[in-house]
This record gives C-alpha cells, structure tokens and sequence, in this order.
C-alpha cells in the first residue's frame, strides 16, 4: 500500500508540473482570469485518468472538501460525485477527521474503519496532501482490506462452530466403540445396532464438514459479485430431478411454474442450485406431511429481479422463529432437524449467497398452513458486477 | 464543510446538508461501535464510543447555528426552506439514535463483566438490521431519494418483528433461571433501545420524504398479521 501511495505521489507530482507549465503557456494567449480558471481543470483531468487506472478506490478533494477527482473504484465505494462535497456521500468520520487534518498541513495521515452494511467491509485509508496548479489538494486512497480480513475471521469462527458442532457425534461414536469393544464384546446382535447408529453419527460429521466448509467458501468470496447468467427455471428443474427420490420417499410430487417474463438472472449456477436445493430439501424434510410442495419462477414486482420460490403445506413455523432462521446453526426443533439429517447450517447458506448476489429472502409462513419461502436474484445484465 | 467559511446562499444550503451527513455518520459510527462492543466484549472500544457522542451534541449545536443563519439571514422559500427545517428535525433525529447508541455502549461495559451469553447473537443480528435502516435513510437523505426513504419506513416492520422475537426469547430465559434476570433485563434494554434506534430511522424517513416531496408520506404503515414474514436482505453473519 505504500508502494502505491508513492507511486501515485509520483505521477501526481509530474502531472502538477505539467499542469502548471500548461498554464504558464496559457496565460500568454488569453486574459489571466480566464487561464486561472481553466489550467486546474486541465490538470484535473489527467489527474482523472490516472487515478482510474489505479486498482483501489482514490478521491482528490479541494480545499472545500469537495470532490475534484475520482475513480470509477471510488465512486463505487464512496458514492463520491466530481464536485460534491466529499462528506455528503461518505460519512465515515475517522476518514473525514483525516482529510481534515491533511486539509490542516499534516504530511500524511491515515484511518481504518469497516463499512457494517450491506455487506461489511474493511478499509484502510491513506491521506496526502499534493499541489495540483498551484492549489491544494487532498489524495485519499482507500485499500479494501476485506479479503484479508475475513480470511482471518473464518478460521476463528470455522474452529469455533464445527468443534461445539462436532462434539455431539463424537462423543456418541466414542461411547459406542467403548460399548462394543466392552459389555458389547461378545453380542453380534447389539454390535449390529450400534454400528448402524455409528455409520449415521458419521454420516451426520460428514453432512456438517460439507456444510461448513461451503458455507466458508461462500463467504470468502460474499464481496464479490458473481458476473454471470444464470436461469432458475433450469435449475429448479434440474434439483427437483435430483430430488425425486426423497419425494418419492415422501409419497408427494413437487410443481414447478415459470411465469411469463422471468428473466435470466446475474448469478453463479452452482451457487444458485445449493440455495434451490436447500430450499427445496427444507420443504420435503419439515414441510412433506402437507402433500405436494409447489415451485413458482416469476419476475418481481418491480422487474428488477427473479425469484424462486418454494411453498409447502406444511406445519409452518411460528412467527417468532423467522426472523432468527437464517442465523447459523439456529433449529426451531433441535431434536427434529437431527433426525431428518439437518446441520441447521441450510439456510445461513442461503443467506450468503444471496448476499453475495445482492438478492434478498423473504419467509413468509401461518402456522398449521404452510411455509412460503421466496428468493429474489437480480436479473441478469450484461456487465453487472 | 462545516468549519469553513461559504459566502453564497447556495454554499450555505449545501453545508448544512453536508453537516447532517457527517453527523449522520457519526451517529452510525457511535452504534456499529457500541454493537461490536457487545459483540467483541471489547470494553476499550465501548469506552470510546461513550466518548465519541460528544461530537455528535457538538455537530448538532453547528447545524443549529448553521440553520438559524439561513432562517435569519436568507429568508428561505420553498425547498431552501424544506432544506432548512428538515436539517434540524433530522439533527434532533440523529442526536437521539447518538443517545441510544451510547446507551448500549454502557450497557456493553456492564454485559462485559458477566458470563457470555449466546443471547447476545440476536441483538447484533437486530443492530446490522438497524444500522442498515440508518445507512438507507442518510443516503436518501444524500440522494433526497423520496423512494429509497419511503422503502426505509416501510421495512421498519422487520425490526420490530426481530425486537419480538428477542423479547420472547428472553422472557423465557429469565423464567427458567431467575438469576439472570439482571443480566437479560440489560439485554432487554439494548434490544428496546435498537427498536427505538429504528424509530428514529422511520422518522428521518419522512423527512426525507418531505423534503423531496414537499408533502408528508400519507398511507400509514403495514402492521403484523397474522401471516408472519420476514425479508432477510443482505446482513452479516450471526
Ligand atoms: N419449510 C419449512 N417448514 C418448517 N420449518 C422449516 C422449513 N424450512 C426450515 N425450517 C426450520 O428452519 C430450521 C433451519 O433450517 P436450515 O437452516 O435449513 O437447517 P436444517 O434443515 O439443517 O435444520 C430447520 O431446522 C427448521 O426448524
Ligand atoms: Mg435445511
């Protein structure tokens, strides 16, 4: 980060002089107020040009903490709008208080702050000063500092969740060898029993494993955009063949319904299948005793995106429990969800992913009627990301 | 900014927009910091954070001084005029959620000297949803967005409905064992000053609606029924 800073010093540096012999020439041919007025401009917009081939997000600010310059990184970041006053878009006040103390004539400055929403981020900010035509300027660079960060996080947070998670089967399988090796020893019959109860206990380590791990995946990756088109239709398709067996099992079908005008959507397939998947798994495993379960693709009301939803004539879920569904490991029924095979991980996944596309959840459920759950996925646009 | 000087009408109109936001960003500051001090258990940080609304009183005092000039000195019509009013109200607005916010900073620091508690995982999950609702408003505010505002009012239903749940949960906790009923009555507080924090956030709404509009948000807000939902937009892990 340094190294750029020095860079962009650099450039900036010998884009001033520039600047500054462009309007010495100026001032020769035209009337000195108008050269004053342009030759900053002219300065500014190579200034412009260089701070758009930077990687990372870069506003110039004037001396009224207005926006002079930015990039298109920034703009993104920050909001930030050539002319405006830099602090009516970007609020953060330890990046303010540091322009504001370059503004003042410190040599550098620098601040570190997370963004809590949508989606957290973490940024690093440097402040310099530099002299553009013979004004001051401020240069504050900010480094996305979010991929690092969360790299860190996930190890904690992986260890912390899959130790208390894994504990339970294996404490279980442990107790059972102890049994069989011991009082079991010489009962085929017992042996039998406890070897299928283990074979499940291991099943259930793998089926969290699974989880957790793509549960991290998904989240290292949850400030990235996903740039590609997606069609739910054909995945909703492709999940309900592979969830014919378990519907079989239950005895129920499930219907899929593609309104007119569903769109394709900007999104990671594999991605968009797991959030189907779980979706569709939850209705069968909680909601299957109802009867069928329904699919329904259609354009949302504002056509910005696409949803999918999943309805089941189930028990439904009490409306305490929704808001706190998608928290990881949160089960209404412990017991229940054991049983059927849940981690309780399904819908924290669910949530990530739609954080990484941008899409949104909405539960609807009456208890004794069923569950409705319904993913919006932004519609796809060339570009989008 | 706020502490330089601006000689034009419009330079003044500006400004005090502009202090509203930087106090709008401190206020969001003052809370994010206060919900990770729950989080993090991190009593430093939460000593901060108590400190930190002075700046907001202070912001408030400058957007007063700011608004009284204009009112005074420019006799403002019309949307200068809107301008005007709504950067107070909005200012008493945001000098409430800085009061709420360093409320669960105190609270925070007693919290921190108990046992954790899994309990607290709503509550944070209840903070995101309201520091999203504060970053929504102050950015309609930024684009006088009168939809982006309007959608803000509405979605305040979703924390209340969070609020529910929490008390819920812990009405049943402190029934079982009554010995934490101290420490979930503070809880209790956090997640009623976050409902409140919301409030606030509606009402900074209908400002920013009126001052778009220059009419007040008529239809009146969605209430529960008996068919819960939920939407969970993007937020963090729990
Ligand atoms: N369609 C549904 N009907 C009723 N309850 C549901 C439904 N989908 C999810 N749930 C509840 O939400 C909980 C969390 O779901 P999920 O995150 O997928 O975890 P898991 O299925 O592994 O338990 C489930 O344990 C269940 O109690
Ligand atoms: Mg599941």
């Amino acid at each position: 980060m340094t190294l750029w800073l020095a860079l962009v010093l650099i450039a900036l540096v010998a884009l001033a002089a520039g600047a500054a012999g462009y309007a010495l020439s100026r001032r020769r041919a035209s009337p000195p107020a108008a050269a004053a007025a342009q030759a900053p401009q002219a300065g500014l917009a190579e200034i412009t040009a260089v701070l758009q081939a930077l990687p990372h997000a870069t506003v110039l600010l004037d001396e009224t903490g207005r926006v002079a310059a930015k990039n298109a990184a920034a703009a993104e970041l920050t909001g930030a709008a050539v002319g405006k006053p830099f602090a009516a878009s970007f609020r953060v006040p330890d990046l303010l208080a540091a322009i504001e103390h370059v503004r003042d004539g410190a040599e550098s400055a620098e601040a570190a702050f997370t963004l809590p929403v949508p989606v957290e981020r973490s940024i690093e900010a440097r402040v310099a000063p530099v002299e553009v035509g013979g004004r001051r300027y401020q240069l504050a660079f900010l480094h996305d500092i979010t991929a690092m960060v969360r790299v860190e996080r996930m190890r904690a947070d992986f260890v912390a969740n899959a130790s208390h998670e894994l504990r339970t089967p294996l404490t279980s399988l442990s107790g059972f060898i102890e049994t069989i090796l011991g009082p079991a020893r010489d009962d085929p019959d017992a042996t039998g029993r406890f070897l299928e109860i283990m074979q499940a206990q291991a099943q259930r380590m793998r089926r969290l494993i699974d989880d957790l791990l793509s549960l991290s995946r998904i989240e290292l990756n949850e400030h990235v955009r996903p740039a590609a088109k997606a069609d739910l239709a054909g995945i909703a398709r492709d999940v309900v063949d592979a969830a014919q067996p378990a519907l079989n099992r239950a005895g129920i079908k499930a219907v899929i319904d593609v309104a007119e005008g569903a769109r394709p959507v900007t999104g990671a397939r594999d991605e968009l299948l797991q959030i189907a998947q779980n979706l569709i798994d939850n209705a069968v495993k909680y909601g299957g005793e109802g009867g069928d379960i329904e699919v329904n693709i259609f354009p949302s009301a504002d056509g910005a995106a696409t949803a999918l939803s999943v309805s089941d004539k189930g028990p439904g879920i009490a409306r305490e429990h929704i808001p706190r569904l998608t928290e990881r490991f949160y089960r209404v029924d412990d017991a229940m969800s054991r049983e059927r095979g849940g981690t309780g991980l399904g819908l924290a996944i669910v949530k990530h992913i739609l954080n990484r596309h941008r899409g949104r959840l909405e539960i609807e459920s009456e208890p004794g009627r069923g569950s409705k759950f319904t993913v919006f996925i932004p519609v796809w646009q060339p570009g989008a990301a | 900014m706020s502490e330089h000087t601006v000689k034009s009408y419009e330079g003044e109109l500006e400004a005090i927009s502009t202090s509203v936001a930087q106090m709008g960003g401190v206020a969001e500051a003052l809370l994010q910091g206060a919900i990770d001090a729950l989080q993090r258990r991190d009593s430093a940080l939460a000593d901060r954070m108590i400190e930190s609304d002075r700046r907001i009183d202070e912001l408030e005092r400058v957007i007063e001084g700011q608004a009284v000039k204009i009112l005074a000195l420019r006799q403002p019509v019309g949307v200068d005029l809107r301008l005007t009013v709504t950067a107070l109200r909005i200012s008493n607005e945001i000098e409430r959620i800085g009061d709420l916010a360093k409320n669960i900073a105190k609270r925070a620091l007693v919290l921190n000297r108990e046992n954790p508690v899994r309990l607290t995982q709503g509550l944070v999950r209840m903070g995101r949803e309201c520091l999203s609702q504060i970053k929504a408003v102050l950015d309609a505010y930024a684009a006088r967005d009168a939809e982006s505002a309007m959608a803000v009012w509405r979605r305040d239903e979703e924390i209340d409905e969070l609020y529910n749940s929490i008390f819920r949960e812990l009405l049943t906790y402190m029934m079982e064992d009554p010995r934490t009923i101290s420490l979930a009555t503070h809880l209790l507080f956090v997640a009623k000053n976050l409902e409140r924090a919301g409030d606030h956030a509606t009402n900074i709404a209908e400002q920013v609606y009126y001052l778009a509009k220059g009419a007040y948000i008529g239809e009146d807000r969605p209430k529960g029924d008996a068919t819960a939902s939920a939407s969970v937009p993007y937020e963090q892990a729990s």
